[in-house]
């Protein structure tokens, strides 16, 4: 492979049944080197599937996928030395502690002593230094998922996966690990990470894939793909227990405990438009709040199948 | 060392660490086990001749073939009971994920089985030395015989490892397959003392050939020739390896 800067990863046409079902329908994206990249859809989408077809866990039914040029089966020890994958249920060895486990991981990559400074400083960057030569079974959750990534790293690859990292833990831990993957990122690791929360995609994610059902349904930048929902968010409360006037109505997107929100569209309701009409109607406003959308508002129109999946003019 | 070596070493090195931190349950079990069934047999055959065996001691028969059932169990307990705990646990994902390739695989869980078979054969050696000693009169023979018989049954624990799903499919595998059959070998009796149709029926059990050709390693003499027993034995392994690493190249159930 003499490309000079190819794709940190290339999924071209994966396919993958499990006897009649379809996990993945034909999914084909590229991620560049350097970015940091969101991999989201609901449960069941085809996430885990699509990220062990990557690791080599998986045999895709058809299709192929290259890490930084390099098959993932043909050529399949420099693709895997590329690549560091953290899974997403919580496994371990019961046999070994926790420095043995890192130093045995990064053996089967090929690394020796040179890596023990690295594995030492993810230890202390990881809070696990008091757990050193603890036995892996004597872990709690958090900490096993703490080896867990250090595990996906010991050979510093360039190219890592976070199968929803996040899922589950703290918000201490949660907070260690973004700082964690943002330096990652900041020297030059190419990150994909697999997330339920959206927040956490919108925050940490320069581009985003939205995977539903074994395919792609969206692919595109984070701002851009917020941009496409033509909506803002308008949440009233109004005095004395007033009601809305007729032709705000049909706006209404949720309704609680005397809150109205209403959803309108940028360009047909304008939000001027709404105050004059409840002026109007005599109505006086005790609370007020705009919210613009968010990826989950996207996320529950696009996996809901009824928006428009071209870009908004 | 080269990265790709490294990596096979890694792996060799946690299989031996595995079996070497129960070393009570890896190596003492079974040596004790072979004791009592010397002690109980021994005493109650005592005095008796082996069937085409000049000179030799019931004693002294029963020795190697107690060795050879043992280190046939325990190879194949090595490697299947190390796949199926990894399944179960999940753990096989760090070794699924590493560059490791099918002979990594292979070399890595049949050599520590190989080496668990080593130890357990000395210390039951060792410890029936005191009651049996025996000659070594063919250590090229008793050599290849060991050899090939425990990584015979290494790889056939690769196998079971690969196909079963839950340890009671390893426990099934073992107590109606490897058990029975290496225990109906020819290690309590001459095949020669057997009825006719048990006799022929012992010449298409590989693990006769185990058995029979550890014992010529011993005494240079055995029940059928040293050269029919390692074709037999080579034959196996072969056959056995080839299923092994089949799957391990196609990720045959691994992969899925
Ligand atoms: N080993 C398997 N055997 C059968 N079906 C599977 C297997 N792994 C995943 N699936 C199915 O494939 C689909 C995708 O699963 P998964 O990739 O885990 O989704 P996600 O990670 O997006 O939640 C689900 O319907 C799941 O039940
Ligand atoms: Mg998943």
């Amino acid at each position: 492979m003499n490309t000079p800067s190819p794709d940190a990863l290339v999924i071209d046409e994966v396919r993958k049944s499990y006897g009649s079902l379809q996990a993945l329908k034909g999914v084909s994206f590229s991620i560049r080197r350097g970015e940091f990249f969101g991999l989201l859809g609901p449960n069941g989408a085809g996430k885990s599937t699509l990220i062990s077809i990557i690791a080599g866990l998986t045999r895709a039914s058809s299709g192929r996928v290259a890490v930084l040029g390099h098959d993932t089966v043909a050529d399949f020890r420099t693709a895997r030395r590329q690549l560091g994958v953290v899974p997403q249920e919580l496994v371990f060895d019961p046999f070994f502690n926790v420095v043995d486990m890192l130093r045995i991981q990064a053996g089967y990559y090929g690394c020796g002593e040179e890596v023990w400074p690295w594995i030492d400083e993810m230890l202390e960057r990881l809070d696990l230094k008091a757990k050193r030569g603890a036995s892996m079974r004597a872990l709690s959750g958090g900490m096993k998922r703490r080896v867990l990534i250090a595990q996906a790293l010991v050979h510093k690859p360039p190219v890592v996966i976070l199968d929803e990292p996040t899922a589950g833990v703290d918000v201490e831990l949660r907070r260690t690990l973004w700082s964690f993957m943002r330096d990652l990122h900041s020297q030059g690791t190419t990150v994909v990470l697999t997330t339920h929360y959206l927040e956490e995609a919108q925050e940490m994610c320069s581009r985003i894939a939205i995977l539903d059902k074994g395919e792609v349904k969206a692919l595109e930048p984070t701002a851009q793909l917020l941009a496409r929902h033509p909506f803002r968010f308008l949440r009233l409360k109004l005095a004395n227990g007033g009601l809305l006037p007729e032709s705000l109505r049909g706006l209404v997107a949720s309704e609680a405990e005397g809150v109205v929100e209403l959803k309108l569209d940028v360009k047909a309701n304008p939000i001027g438009g709404v105050f004059d009409a409840l002026r109007n109607a005599g109505l006086a406003i005790e609370d007020v709040h705009t919210r613009e959308p968010d990826l989950e508002d996207i996320f529950i129109e696009l996996t809901r199948g009824d928006a428009s999946l071209e870009p908004t003019r | 060392m080269s990265p790709d070596q490294r990596g096979f070493s890694t792996l060799l090195k946690k299989e031996i660490m595995r079996f070497w931190a129960v070393l009570a349950q890896t190596v003492t079990a079974p040596v004790i086990t072979a004791l009592l069934y010397l002690l109980v047999f021994a005493q109650a055959l005592q005095g008796r001749s082996v069937n085409g065996y000049d000179g030799l001691s019931y004693t002294e028969f029963l020795v190697p073939g107690l060795v050879m059932m043992t280190v046939i169990q325990n190879a194949f307990a090595n490697t299947s009971s190390s796949l199926i705990q990894s399944k179960v646990m999940g753990n096989i994902v760090f070794t699924l994920m590493a560059p490791l390739g099918p002979l990594d695989w292979f070399g890595a869980y049949v050599i520590a089985a190989l080496v668990r078979s080593v130890l357990v054969a000395l210390a039951m050696l060792a410890v029936t030395w005191f009651f049996v000693p025996l000659p070594v009169r063919e250590p090229g023979a008793l050599l290849a015989v060991f050899t090939l018989s425990a990584a015979t049954l290494a790889a056939l624990g690769l196998i079971a490892g690969i196909l079963a799903q839950k340890f009671d499919h390893i426990a099934a595998f073992t107590n109606f397959f490897i058990t029975p059959l290496s225990f109906l070998s020819g290690v309590f009796y001459s095949v020669h003392s057997l009825p006719p149709f048990w006799f022929t029926a012992s010449h298409f059990n590989p693990f006769f050939y185990m058995i029979d050709g550890f014992r010529y390693g011993f005494f240079g003499q055995a029940d059928v020739p040293i050269f029919q027993s390692l074709l037999w034995i080579a034959g196996a392994f072969v056959a056995v390896s080839a299923v092994a690493l089949w799957m391990l190249v196609t990720g045959y159930k691994m992969r899925r």
